[in-house]
Order: C-alpha cells, then sequence, then structure tokens
C-alpha cells in the first residue's frame, strides 16, 4: 500500500491536505460541546444532499401532482416515509445547530479580528441556508407552501422598482403554479445548493487559515512550545475526530428519536397546514413561517406598515455581519465579560421569544412583545459599540483554561 | 387542560377555515381514551369506516392492500373494507359516491380524509364526530357544535341517536354512551394510521435503530476517552 501511496502522492496531494487540515490542524483543547456543531451541521448537510437525490427521484413538480407525488414517497416509495421524514426534520436540526454554532460564535467572541470574514461567510451561510429551506418548503405544494410561496414573493415585490419584475421572474409567472416549482426546484437542488456547498467549503478553508477561537477566547497560537506548535492546541486528527464520532453518535440518537417517534414535532417540524393540498380558494387564517424563520417574521410584522416592516426585517437580517466591528471590547469570550454575557443571554431569550410570537396567530395581544422584541433586537447591535467600550472586564488567562 | 386548549385552539383554527365562529365550550371536549390506537382498534375503524364513512368519503393516498400490512389477510379486506363496492384491492380508497352525486346532495365533495388527523387533529375528529346535534333548519336536519353548519350529517345517528342542542336526548342510541365513544374512538384509530401508514414500522424498528446508536455512542465515548488521556495527562501532548 505504501507503494501506491507514493504513487497518489505524486500526482494529488492526499497527504500534503491531511496534515494541514487533520494531523498537524492544531485546535484548543478546551472545546465544550457548542464545538460539536461544526461538524454536525456538515454531516446533516450531506444527509439533506443523499435524501434530497432520493426524493427527486419520485417527485414531480406540476401544480397539478406535486402535493400527490410526495404522498406516494410517504405511502407507497419503501423506505420513502423515512426519507422524506429525514429530510424535513433534518431541515429544522440544521436550525437549532445553526443558531447553537452562532450562539457560540457571540458568545466566545469567535467573530472579533482576525475571524471577520470567517463570521461574514458564515452569516452568509446561514442566510443562504434560509433561501434554501424556503424554496425546499414550497415544493411539496401543501396549502402552507402555497401561500408562504405568495407571502415570500409579495416580500420580493415591495423591492423598489425592480420588485415588481423580480416576483414574476422568482413565480415564473403571475401566480404560483407549476413554473414556480419547476424553478423552485431547479433552484433548490442545484444552483442555490451548490452555491450553498461552495459557501461552506470555503468557510472551512478560512477556519483553517486563522484556527479556531475556543470558550477562552485566547489566541493559542500566541503560545507555542519548542517544536513551534501550539501549548494548548491539539491535532484535529485523531483527538477531535474520535470526540465528534461521539457527537455524532449522540445527534443521531436524537435525530433518529424524532424521526421514529415524532416525525411532525406536534406540527412544529411538519406543520399541520401541509397535510392539505394547496388551494388558491382556501387561505390560511394566518400563514405564518416554520419556527427557524418566525424572529424575523415577527419582526415583520412588528410594524404596522408594510414597507417599514420589510425594512425592519431586512436590517435584523442585515445587522449581524457588522458585529466584529461593533463590538469594541479588548476581550473576546463573554467569560470575562459580565455584561456582554448578560446582553447575550437576554438576546437569545429575545430571539426565541420572538420565534415563538412569530408562530402566533396575528392578534393584538401580541403587538407589544413583538415590539419589545424588535426593539431588543436591534438595541443589542446598536448599544454594543458604547457598552463594549466601557464595560468591565475581568481578568484574561495566558492559558486555556480546561 | 394543555390537551384541551390544544384542542380548542384547533377548532378555532377550522372554524377560521370556514370562517365561522365556534361556540363550543372547552369544558365539555372528549379526551381520546389512552392506548386507544393500536393495530386490533386500526383494523376495527378500518371496518366501520368501510361501512358508515367510505360512502361519501375517499382515503386516495392509501391503498387497499396496505391494511395486509396490519395482519389482515385479503379476503377479509375484500369482504370487510372493500365490501361490494368493485374496488381495485391495488388503489387507493374511493367513495361509491360520484362527484356528480356529490355535488348534488351537498354542494361540494366531502373532503378526501387522507391526511385529515394530521391535518387537524385525531382529538379534533373524535369531538366533532360527537358534537352533532338535530337542527331542523339545516338542509341535512343536522348541526354541529364543532364545526357549525357543515354539510355532513350525523351518519353516525343510530349509535349516537338523536340530541338537540341543549342537549336534550330525543331519541337514545342503540348502543351504550361507553360503546358509541369506543367506536368512534377506532375509526379516529383508523384515520390516523391512514394519514400516517409507517407509523407501526416506526415505532417497531425505531427501538432497535435507537439501541444501535446508543451502543455505537457508547463505543465512541470510549474510544474518545482512551485517546484523550494523553490530553489531560498533558504529559505526551505533541506525539503524533
Amino acid at each position: 500500500m505504501a507503494t501506491f501511496g507514493d504513487w497518489l502522492n505524486k500526482r494529488f496531494p492526499l497527504r500534503e491536505l491531511m496534515r494541514e487540515h487533520l494531523t498537524e490542524y492544531f485546535a484548543p483543547k478546551n472545546f465544550n460541546f457548542l464545538y460539536y456543531t461544526g461538524s454536525l451541521l456538515l454531516l446533516m448537510i450531506v444527509l439533506q444532499f443523499v435524501t434530497g437525490f432520493l426524493l427527486m427521484a419520485h417527485y414531480v413538480p406540476t401544480s397539478q401532482d406535486a402535493f400527490a407525488s410526495v404522498q406516494g414517497i410517504m405511502y407507497d416509495v419503501r423506505w420513502g416515509w423515512l426519507i422524506r421524514y429525514m429530510h424535513v426534520d433534518g431541515v429544522s436540526l440544521i436550525f437549532v445547530l445553526l443558531y447553537l454554532h452562532i450562539g457560540r460564535g457571540m458568545l466566545y467572541g469567535s467573530y472579533r479580528k482576525p475571524r471577520e470574514l470567517l463570521w461574514i461567510i458564515g452569516y452568509t451561510i446561514y442566510i443562504l441556508m434560509m433561501g434554501e429551506a424556503f424554496l425546499g418548503y414550497v415544493l411539496p405544494f401543501g396549502n402552507l407552501s402555497y401561500w408562504a410561496g405568495m407571502v415570500i414573493t409579495s416580500i420580493i415585490h415591495s423591492v423598489p422598482f425592480v420588485g415588481p419584475a423580480l416576483s414574476t421572474l422568482a413565480r415564473g409567472g403571475a401566480g404560483i403554479g407549476t413554473a414556480t416549482l419547476e424553478r423552485f426546484l431547479a433552484l433548490h437542488a442545484v444552483l442555490w445548493f451548490w452555491i450553498l456547498a461552495a459557501a461552506i467549503f470555503i468557510h472551512i478553508l478560512a477556519l483553517h487559515q486563522v484556527g479556531s477561537n475556543n470558550p477562552d477566547g485566547i489566541e493559542i497560537k500566541d503560545t507555542k512550545g519548542a517544536d513551534g506548535h501550539p501549548l494548548d492546541g491539539i491535532p484535529f486528527h485523531p483527538y477531535y475526530t474520535v470526540k465528534d464520532i461521539f457527537g455524532v453518535g449522540v445527534w443521531l440518537t436524537i435525530f433518529a428519536a424524532i424521526i421514529f417517534y415524532a416525525p411532525t414535532m406536534h406540527g412544529v417540524f411538519l406543520e399541520r397546514t401541509t397535510f392539505s393540498p394547496a388551494n388558491p380558494m382556501v387561505s390560511l387564517p394566518d400563514v405564518t413561517p416554520p419556527w427557524y424563520l418566525a424572529p424575523f417574521y415577527a419582526m415583520l410584522r412588528a410594524v404596522p406598515n408594510k414597507m417599514a416592516g420589510i425594512v425592519l426585517m431586512a436590517v435584523a437580517v442585515v445587522l449581524p455581519f457588522f458585529l466584529p466591528w461593533l463590538d469594541r471590547s479588548p476581550v473576546k469570550s463573554s467569560r470575562y465579560r459580565p455584561v456582554y454575557r448578560i446582553m447575550i443571554l437576554v438576546m437569545a431569550v429575545t430571539f426565541f421569544t420572538l420565534a415563538w410570537v412569530g408562530e402566533q396567530p396575528p392578534l393584538p395581544k401580541y403587538f407589544l412583545l413583538e415590539r419589545a422584541g424588535a426593539a431588543i433586537y436591534v438595541g443589542f447591535y446598536l448599544l454594543l459599540p458604547i457598552i463594549s467600550r466601557w464595560e468591565p472586564t475581568r481578568k484574561v488567562p495566558d492559558r486555556v483554561t480546561s | 387542560m394543555k390537551i384541551m386548549r390544544k384542542y380548542a385552539i384547533v377548532a378555532v383554527l377550522v372554524a377560521g377555515v370556514a370562517g365561522l365562529s365556534v361556540r363550543a365550550n372547552a369544558d365539555t371536549l372528549l379526551s381520546l381514551p389512552a392506548g386507544y390506537f393500536n393495530k386490533p382498534a386500526v383494523i376495527a375503524g378500518a371496518k366501520l369506516f368501510a361501512r358508515h364513512c367510505s360512502a361519501c368519503h375517499s382515503v386516495q393516498s392509501l391503498r387497499f392492500n396496505r391494511l395486509a400490512s396490519l395482519g389482515m389477510t385479503k379476503a377479509e379486506i375484500q369482504k370487510d373494507v372493500m365490501l361490494e363496492s368493485g374496488a381495485n384491492y391495488l388503489q387507493g380508497m374511493q367513495p361509491a359516491m360520484t362527484l356528480a352525486q356529490a355535488k348534488g346532495w351537498f354542494g361540494m365533495p366531502p373532503p378526501d380524509l387522507s391526511h385529515m388527523v394530521r391535518n387537524l387533529g385525531a382529538g379534533f375528529i373524535y369531538n366533532y364526530l360527537q358534537s352533532f346535534y338535530w337542527d331542523p333548519s339545516r338542509p341535512s336536519g343536522w348541526n354541529n357544535h364543532l364545526f357549525p353548519k357543515v354539510a355532513m350529517p350525523n351518519v353516525l345517528q343510530p349509535w349516537s341517536g338523536i340530541v338537540t342542542k341543549q342537549g336534550k336526548v330525543i331519541e337514545p342510541g342503540r348502543v351504550t354512551p361507553a360503546a358509541f365513544h369506543k367506536k368512534v374512538a377506532d375509526i379516529v384509530a383508523f384515520l390516523r394510521y391512514a394519514s400516517d401508514p409507517s407509523v407501526f414500522t416506526r415505532y417497531k424498528l425505531g427501538g432497535y435503530v435507537l439501541g444501535a446508536l446508543i451502543a455505537f455512542s457508547l463505543i465512541a465515548y470510549w474510544l474518545k476517552k482512551e485517546y484523550w488521556k494523553d490530553v489531560h495527562s498533558d504529559s505526551a501532548k505533541h506525539k503524533k
């Protein structure tokens, strides 16, 4: 085998890649459970690709047959139910992981110099993921798919000047129909997906350039041993590969428990209204987005004016891009920033409160909550430059704590 | 209480779809008996469904032969579920009534029930089927507490009897209320199965899959512990 290895490595830099990205990629040794999310996200994306491919083999993208073809997968295709539940529940679980992954970045200051670009690429992936989820959401053509498609494309419609033309382009006509399903399938499975995959690849390359942050927010590259390796770093392989394999085991156990015992997650992962066919004559009393998009939807509804609501939602989506420059504190990790730590906690509670309220019917009693949530969300980013300047910080140790 | 609230929410939702208001009192809602959902109940429900519901309602997504996976024989399915309707064993369940008849009698075709339980909830359907009351002002003579002005008549009248809106019994049912509840629960069990026929396979297979994954996780944990010994001992940090 050694001879084959030599033959191969003269022609392809396999050993070099292994060394650079696994055996000699040094990661901090103090990772906690939040650091499983990266490898798990990668796994889930691969699973979505495989299950999506299998679903596509049985799916018919026409307004007439889309719903029936999806039910055909659920009822008649051998193991079709398993594949579809994996794909549908996989989306919600990807967003669970994404929120943990992003939250971890905020908690430990992983967006700060020198990881600004890494953060921006990562956040772009999140936005692409929302688009990918929406495109897929319309395909089964249940009644929720239809009305969600209408609502989102009508938001595109409100873009100044080019909006109407753009929404016609997105829908493939004046309404949601076969042309919409065909182009959404092409986007979901080909163009959008591959842009997403490329962004993930770039994200990992950028990560390996700057190295991983850690819960203490200390640069391990600053303290190197005699051999030139970081003293607090350990080779990714074998240490983190075996650790991540354990993470995969636990995660797949959770995933399987959902698929086998609560595949609709009581209407949260697979909503009730997806079980009636698309019907332009029966409008839903309240079209609510899936839980992972609901925080932004709640902010959209917080303002009674449609245009102002869309602007607020767009601002809310875009603000995290600026996080690396809004934070002025000399310290990265919230472990040594008591005020910032509270801000993050409030932000997390606010975000999931907005997710909950975004799922509720548009009743006046929720307006206050929606507005307060939107104010706290935007306020976090607006106040951060000021608070981070004067907030007291605790002494950061020189070496990572374990 | 939580379940009651869920049903109330679903009821509001359904009324919203119909553009009507709900007058049902949440206190009167019934809970499905625990453990109502099992294979014998689904089979019993399929037979009841065939006799009382399939004249008007289709279950397009569920093919008759699928019922064989519950342990029914082909002869049994043909005799008790397909009846004499001339239905195709390999096709989905179709109503005996034609579309033209449906339009003439009810103004609109009765909905397909394949996904109704997942759409409206088992609890809602269980209560809905037991919420009919006598209302001479309606074309069918029937109205419903949970779904006011619904076009469907009370097809379960022989069991439920005739009750006025205020709950006064005009004619008692032929079976006891307990037996009536059981029959409706069986029909709901069948519809729940119809909305998700992988359910029994899932429940059974799930145990093995979870067992295998937990075993895998334990082995992986042990492996991780072994490898990480030298990280924690801090001595062989740069061992390759």
